[in-house]
């Protein structure tokens, strides 16, 4: 396979199709959750507990793909689940993003001791386990959509600042910089008019692998139970629930890690075709 | 002399980010509304009792006092008393800690051999079909962090095919009486076969969901540094006496194109660490990570602050010692 510029714009393109597919096709359905939803992601039903998915026998209709032990449905469940996925993933990682940018080409383009106190704060973040600090600021914070949101932030900021700091750097260095400078321009001016525009394309890539990363904090915390309130439908509760019957109803697990797999997947995919687009030396 | 000096100056800057942990802990725990003791107490506790424990664990003083006097004694080897476990946070923390090392060193070296193998594979047979096939499974390998390739794993060899254990460190009904907390190792310095398999039926789940994506950037890395070094005049020289491509690529290029490669392995290596908190719980595996969960749902300060600076500590040790390697290996560096 001989890798022509053609091919790999042709391979990129299919991965981010496929990815960017699945994305959409789940916020539509989030979206549109309250009426595509074939029951309530609460109800419980006693009567129609551990029904399997469709195609096996003793399937009970609408349960598309089965019910948990509880009687829930589990495709209600997990679209109503995705909307709190995806919105983590879009508020918590755009967040997290201003944060560190800004800090980053901060510290990237004024050095001195703006860029020695800024990267001490992340040598000294570095040095958290990050899933151990996460669980810690929940605990601290009390569970909810907005502790899952500020926690992500606390913890991801230094991600974006280390990349974004040395991007900045090696942009500083460049001549169009230095003309801008002879040409009497203000530093914060060229700061905002040159670097971050040049910038950008990095800021990009890295936001959309967070939001693939938001996603996982989120299925994490609430699989530890410290998402938000346990009745409110999340993948990773029922994940961690469809843990307990797995012997008797492997579907209450196999479905939501299936829908979270493909989701953190394409955020990823999405993020590295973007890398491999912005980058001029494939080109 | 610039070892020394480097050397210094790393551990000067060690110093420093633990003690900026500490305080980010520990301010963290206590500023935040809900002072530690209405986390420890049941709800409708009396003033009394809230009074009685917050001068039991100097929670009646200052902030800054707090500090100091952890601090002080944290220096001297004493972290405190876990509130839940009621014990000493140190013998706590050191019996737990050789659990966390060895799974991690077993998925360190799991991922250095996957993805050792896998670069090589993918530069023998570059610009094969295979090389292509090599690539998608680096990038799917990539994508998915340590946690969800647990549970495919769980799923899988745990309830699927049950091949391994999935939840715990040893059968308990191996009643072992081992003088260290380093089973595995001493297991092997025991050739106590039985053991030994138990264990690794054991830790090789977690240890290869911890492994998988550390393996695909080791991988990913490794090739495409072999793909630069191949086009270099020594090698093609090499391949000009007649030696065989497999030599080539094993004893010309890889002793080169090993070095960019390390550095990262020692940064991820400290991810992968990171990753065992989950992995630990998601395995029910009795290290750190697990423990440190429970410190936190039991509001145990002590403990989590213990924890976290142990973490830490390895962490920041993990950065030295691939700094310390990567300065012995590289002659620029030694000498300049």
């Amino acid at each position: 396979m001989v890798d022509t510029p053609r091919n790999i714009n042709r391979k990129i393109g299919l991965r981010m199709w496929l990815s960017g597919g699945w994305l959409l096709f789940l916020l539509l359905a989030t979206l549109f959750a309250p009426i595509i939803s074939p029951h309530d992601p609460l109800a419980q039903d006693l009567f129609a507990s551990r029904l399997p998915p469709f195609w096996m026998d003793g399937y009970e209709a609408t349960y598309y793909l089965g019910s948990d032990s509880l009687g829930r449905d589990v495709l209600s469940r997990i679209l109503y689940g995705a909307q709190i996925a995806l919105l983590v993933a879009l508020i918590a990682s755009t967040a997290t993003c201003v944060i560190g940018a800004t800090l980053g080409v901060l510290a990237g383009y004024y050095g001195g001791w703006v860029d020695l106190v800024i990267s001490r704060l992340v040598d000294i973040w570095m040095a958290f386990p990050p899933v151990l600090f996460a669980i810690l600021l929940i605990a601290v914070l009390g569970t909810g959509l907005t502790s899952i949101i500020i926690a992500i932030i606390v913890i991801d900021w230094t991600r974006f600042c280390r990349v974004i700091r040395a991007e900045t750097m090696s942009q500083s260095a460049m001549d169009y910089v230095a003309s801008a400078k002879a040409a009497g321009r203000a530093r914060f001016g060229i700061m905002i008019k040159e670097i971050v525009p040049n910038v950008l394309p990095t800021i990009v890539v890295l936001l959309t692998l967070e939001m693939g990363i938001a996603v996982i904090v989120e299925a994490i915390l609430s699989f530890v139970n410290l998402s938000i309130s346990t009745d409110f439908p999340t993948w990773g509760g029922m994940i961690s629930e469809g843990r307990t019957s797995v012997h008797q109803a492997w579907w209450v697990i196999v479905f939501p890690l299936i829908t979270l797999f493909l989701t953190v997947l394409s955020f990823s995919q999405l993020g590295e075709g973007l890398k491999d687009r912005f980058d001029p030396v494939l080109r | 002399m610039p070892i020394l000096k480097r050397l210094f100056i790393r551990i000067l800057s060690i110093a420093v980010t633990l003690i900026g942990v500490s305080i980010i802990v520990f301010v963290v725990i206590r500023v935040v509304p809900g002072n530690p003791i209405s986390m420890m107490l049941p709800p409708g506790a009396s003033d009394d009792d809230i009074l009685r424990l917050k001068t039991l664990y100097g929670f009646d003083k200052s902030i800054i006092e707090q500090f100091f006097i952890w601090i002080s004694g944290v220096l001297s080897g004493d972290f405190g008393t876990s509130i839940s476990l009621r014990q000493p946070v140190l013998s706590l923390v050191l019996g737990r800690l050789p659990a966390t090392l060895e799974l991690s060193l077993l998925a360190l070296l799991i991922a250095c051999i996957l993805g050792g193998t896998l670069s090589l594979l993918g530069t023998r047979l570059r610009e094969t079909k295979i090389e292509g096939i090599i690539d998608g499974i680096n990038g799917i390998a990539m994508s998915i962090p340590d946690f969800l390739w647990g549970l495919i794993f769980i799923l899988l060899f745990g309830v699927m095919w049950p091949i391994f254990h999935i939840s715990g460190r040893i059968s308990p009904f191996l009643d072992i009486d081992y003088s260290t907390q380093f089973y595995l190792m001493e297991s092997i310095l025991r050739f106590d076969l039985k053991v030994f398999t138990d264990l690794l039926a054991h830790m090789l789940m977690p240890a290869v969901a911890l492994s998988i994506p550390l393996a695909a950037i080791i991988s990913q890395l490794l090739k495409q540094s072999l793909k630069e070094t191949m086009h270099l005049d020594y090698v093609t020289l090499s391949r000009t006496k007649g030696y065989s491509e497999n030599h080539v690529i094993l004893k010309e290029a890889l002793p080169n194109a090993v070095l960019p490669t390390l550095t990262l392995v020692g940064v991820q290596f400290t991810f992968l660490i990171g990753g065992t908190v989950i992995i630990e719980r998601l395995f029910s595996y009795e290290g750190l990570g697990n423990m440190a969960i429970d410190a936190v749902i039991n509001r145990d300060l002590p403990l989590i602050q213990g924890i976290v600076i142990l973490f830490a500590l390895i962490f920041t040790v993990v950065n030295l010692l691939v700094d310390l390697t990567y300065t012995l290996l590289n002659p620029k560096l030694r000498d300049g």
